[in-house]
């Protein structure tokens, strides 16, 4: 398995994800098939990915992490071909080096705030040795969801499923961030959030990944948040995308 | 360990149906083992109705008929036994006791049953139990009766009360034989078999209420009082059957054989055990009939916990997707799911066991003071541990149908879930 620790010891490449002629198809009689040439997410890099609704963005980003195994060609992350894990494998892997966000329906509506944050923690040993650093994991739960500017009370009192849409984001970052991950991926999660919420979600977003030198690769259809971002790139660049009979 | 604390708060937060989900199965549970309990109950309770009678005789007919008559005063008889053939019966060596029973009138519904104070020492039900008094004694004038429990309960009668006997045996009769009131010297303590629903009175009582009838009918004009009638000869002309114990159980077959080839008159002579035999397989058809339907509300309440299951999926994708995105295995996601329909149903078991002996512990006097059926609270049987634990199987396997849906949803949802 690879090891971030040695990658934080700047033995690995430049590069925290790579595309190398990657092509998938959804199964299905009319499948939508995405293909990548190239494709570099530098470390530390704050990427912002733009593109149409229903171009394969979120396509892009199963591909990412190894949600979905690509046909053909090879995807690194941290220098090890994701395809060369198995399914067991893939999902230790996801998880030891990805912290996820989606657009919405992050939580388990059931769980308390730190129940939700910590679910990374059960799943991955790595992240838990990283988050222990910081103490107990109740309190290094607590202190990101402060960080992320959630309310004591909040955090003491609440379920997930009684948190406004802007609340509820934080604590997926919080979920993301946790154990620090090297990639955190998030696909629109800003979304359903208004334009105050949405600036103040990712600057504090990009505050907590700094901390943790992770990377950061954002989806949207939103052009309007390219000045966050150090690098904005959009997807019919990088990607040909097709519907219909495979060729 | 979290995980599963999750799993657990996952189905708090849907309780309703789970609850819901589980009392089906405890019902469905409770039914099944239920059904057991009062067949187990029914066959002993019937096999206890007579005890200690080697044969039984009666006018020639057929054996079911003969023991429904004679032991459970269900049906008639369709002959008579001549008072000769009984004395004749009586001499035979082998045969150590005999009881006549004399069969044909009734009283509010309640048979009478004609017969001597032999019959009080010498029938025996549930393993060899003798009737006992609740109050009173056996009857010593002509005109004493002793009455079955169910009969004093549900017409109110205590020691000392009158009651006239109707001819026939409906229970709106006809014709009374009103001239010739009995009195009740005794009342016998509950046995759980017909003999609570019985009048006894002596056999010379019968022929004494019938002294001045003919053929069903009183005789016009020529009706004999009750002071006058204990004067006269009341030794019976017949009677409807009569229980035979024997000296060795070794003749049985041979004072059989010599009954039915009698040759004064057709009779039969049947052994008890074989015709209780006969008549439960007969039953046992409704018996069988009864533990297929309750295993078909087990499977319906499995089948009622699957669709729930499946109808939750929907919303639960998400939480699928949540859980595979940190790091959770396709195979945890189905171990989720199977577990949980093994853990309702496993609830769903214990709660219904539970139900069932708390239930028995509290109906049982009722129902064995009420319908004469003792229940037996005893753990359950290999067999019924058996089927206990092939429910609990069946749940997990149950489970795992809506569980392979999401195993299947969760890897094909990819990063976002559509729903
Ligand atoms: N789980 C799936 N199974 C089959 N096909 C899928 C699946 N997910 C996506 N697709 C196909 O891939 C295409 C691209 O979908 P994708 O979700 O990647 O677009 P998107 O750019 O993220 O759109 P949006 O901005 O609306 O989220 C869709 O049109 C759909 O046909
Ligand atoms: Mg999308």
């Amino acid at each position: 398995m690879a090891s971030p620790g040695a990658a934080r010891e700047g033995k690995s490449p430049l590069d925290a994800v790579s595309f190398a002629d990657v092509r998938y198809s959804w199964p299905g009689p009319s499948p939508f098939t995405l293909t990548i040439n190239d494709f570099k997410l530098r470390n530390g890099e704050k990427l912002l990915l733009l593109g149409p609704s229903g171009s394969g963005k979120s396509t892009f980003l199963s591909l990412l992490a190894g949600i979905v195994v690509p046909d053909r060609g090879r995807i690194d992350v941290s220098g090890e071909d994701m395809a060369t894990l198995g399914g067991a494998a893939r999902d230790r892997f996801r998880v030891d080096h990805f912290g996820i966000i989606f657009q919405m329906f992050n939580l388990l509506p059931y769980g308390s705030l730190i129940d939700n944050v910590l679910l990374p923690i059960r799943f991955s040993k790595l992240r838990r040795d990283n988050a222990l650093r910081g103490g107990a994991l109740e309190d290094v739960a607590k202190r990101l969801l402060l960080a992320l500017g959630l309310d004591e009370t909040v955090i003491a009192t609440s379920k997930a499923a009684s948190l406004s849409v802007g609340q509820q984001q934080r604590v997926a970052a919080a979920r993301a961030l946790i154990g620090a991950p090297q990639i955190i991926v998030a696909d629109e999660p800003t979304s359903a959030l208004d334009r105050n919420t949405e600036g103040a979600f990712l600057k504090l977003l990009f505050e907590q990944s700094n901390e943790v030198d992770a990377s950061v690769i954002m989806v949207s259809h939103d052009e309007g948040l390219a000045a966050h971002f150090d690098r904005v790139v959009r997807l019919q660049d990088i990607a040909q995308s097709q519907r219909g009979g495979r060729s | 360990m979290m995980i599963a604390r999750l799993a657990f708060q996952s189905l708090l937060n849907r309780w309703v149906t789970a609850l819901l989900t589980v009392l089906a199965i405890a019902m469905s549970v409770m039914l099944l083992l239920g059904v057991e309990k009062v067949r187990t109950g029914a066959r002993e309770s019937f096999a206890d109705t007579i005890s200690g009678t080697d044969l039984i005789v009666g006018a020639r007919s057929g054996s079911l008929n003969l023991l429904l008559y004679s032991v459970f005063r269900i049906g008639n008889a369709t002959n008579n036994v001549t008072w000769k053939s009984y004395q004749d019966i009586a001499k035979m060596p082998e045969v150590s006791w005999i009881v006549p029973l004399s069969l044909g009138d009734s009283h509010h519904g309640f048979r009478v049953l004609g017969t001597n104070q032999d019959y009080f020492t010498h029938y025996k039900f549930r393993h060899g139990q003798t009737m006992k008094f609740a109050a009173g004694g056996p009857f010593k004038d002509l005109f004493d009766a002793v009455i079955g429990s169910d009969v004093a309960e549900q017409l109110g009668y205590k020691v000392g009360d009158k009651i006239i006997v109707a001819h026939g045996v409906g229970s709106i009769s006809f014709i009374e034989h009103e001239d010739k009131p009995f009195r009740v010297s005794g009342i016998l303590a509950k046995t759980g078999t017909p003999i609570d629903r019985t009048v006894h009175v002596s056999l010379e009582a019968i022929e004494a209420i019938h002294i001045d009838w003919q053929n069903g009918a009183p005789v016009p004009g020529q009706s004999i009082s009750a002071d006058q009638v204990r004067k006269m000869d009341l030794t019976p002309r017949a009677i409807t059957a009569a229980l035979v114990g024997l000296k060795s159980r070794l003749a049985t077959f041979k004072v059989q054989r010599r009954i039915n080839n009698y040759e004064e008159e057709p009779l039969s002579a049947i052994m008890p055990g074989v015709a209780l035999q006969e008549l439960w397989g007969l039953i046992g058809t409704a018996e069988t009939a009864l533990s297929v339907v309750s295993a078909m509300v087990v499977a319906t309440a499995l089948l009622g916990m699957v669709t729930m299951i499946l109808t939750t999926l929907n919303e639960r994708r998400r939480e699928m997707a949540i859980l595979r995105s940190v790091g959770a295995t396709p195979a945890t996601v189905l171990g989720l799911l199977a577990v949980e329909g093994g853990l309702l149903t496993l609830a769903g078991v214990v709660i219904g066991t539970a139900g069932l002996y708390a239930g028995l512990y509290l109906a049982q006097p009722y129902i064995d003071h009420t319908y004469g059926l003792s229940l037996p609270i005893d753990p359950p049987r290999p067999d019924e541990w058996l089927k206990l634990g092939a429910i609990i199987v069946a749940g997990f396997l149950a489970g795992l149908l809506p569980a392979l849906r999401a195993y299947r949803l969760s890897l094909a949802d990819g990063m976002m879930v559509r729903i």
